[in-house]
């Protein structure tokens, strides 16, 4: 059994408007050296973007920038985003359903709805000190 | 900040939306703004092509969940062609496309729509 550890990206992105797209740069990378198909290399994309703008958007991070890490588990990526924001209540976010968006006032909130279609795994861990959001695609 | 343009055509009744960059909140209200505009002068029928957006968020998606909702109150409606296989999931999970109409091709939205 070999002693390596398994690969592994970390990025570090600073909170600014649609720098969420230089993590999915490296998650394409990512993709292609596991040669993930398209199909889950655009899922994985999509669900990062989601991550990131949620802690970009509710973190309220002082430190001022969100990180990544992207593990490489044999057949299994593994994505960890985190910030060192104020945390949040999974159980106070209600589940969007469109018939009740397109008549409300807010019709954001899909963030977390979206995450969990698209991964196979989605993770949240989350304290007054910071979140992070574990998802996980097999190959 | 990355690009966002449009391209707003009449075709007939139907007002076409050829959209290219990333579609975020920026490009959300560049969409909703066109679509208003026509609004504003009678117009109902929108289909906007996302050939050129093959990359989405859902605060942009949401933006147009607003155009379907403002739609609606003049019987109007809101279509798409040329989309990117994760954005036609996206719509999917979001269920615009209970609202709203995802064609195969230009032809088939144009037809659909009159």
């Amino acid at each position: 059994m070999s002693d390596k550890s398994p690969p592994k990206v970390e990025l570090t992105i600073p909170i600014i408007p649609d720098m969420e797209l230089a993590a999915t740069k490296t998650a394409e990378v990512v993709a292609k050296h596991m040669d993930l198909d398209d199909e889950k290399s655009a899922e994985i994309s999509m669900a990062l973007i989601e991550a990131t703008i949620n802690a970009f958007e509710h973190s309220d991070s002082a430190e001022g920038n969100v990180q990544i890490h992207f593990v490489i588990q044999g057949e299994l990526l593994v994505i960890k985003v985190t910030d060192r924001g104020k945390g949040f209540d999974k159980s106070q976010v209600k589940i969007p359903t469109i018939e009740e968006k397109i008549t409300s006032d807010h019709k954001r909130g899909w963030g977390l709805q979206l995450i969990q279609e698209l991964m196979d795994t989605v993770e949240f861990e989350s304290t007054k000190e910071g979140t992070t959001v574990t998802m996980t695609k097999k190959k | 900040m990355a690009d966002f343009s449009l391209e707003v055509k009449d075709e007939g009744d139907v007002v076409v939306i050829e959209t290219n960059g990333y579609l975020n909140n920026v490009g959300g209200e560049k969409i909703s703004q066109a679509c208003y505009e026509k609004m504003e002068n009678g117009k109902i029928l929108f289909l906007l092509d996302l050939e050129n957006s093959k990359v989405v968020n859902s605060i942009g998606v949401s933006i147009l969940i607003e155009i379907i909702e403002k739609l609606q109150d003049v019987d109007g409606r809101l279509g798409y062609y040329n989309l990117a296989p994760i954005v036609e999931k996206t719509f999917n999970i979001m269920g615009l496309t209970k609202y709203s109409t995802v064609f195969s091709s230009k032809s088939e939205a144009l037809e659909g729509m009159s």
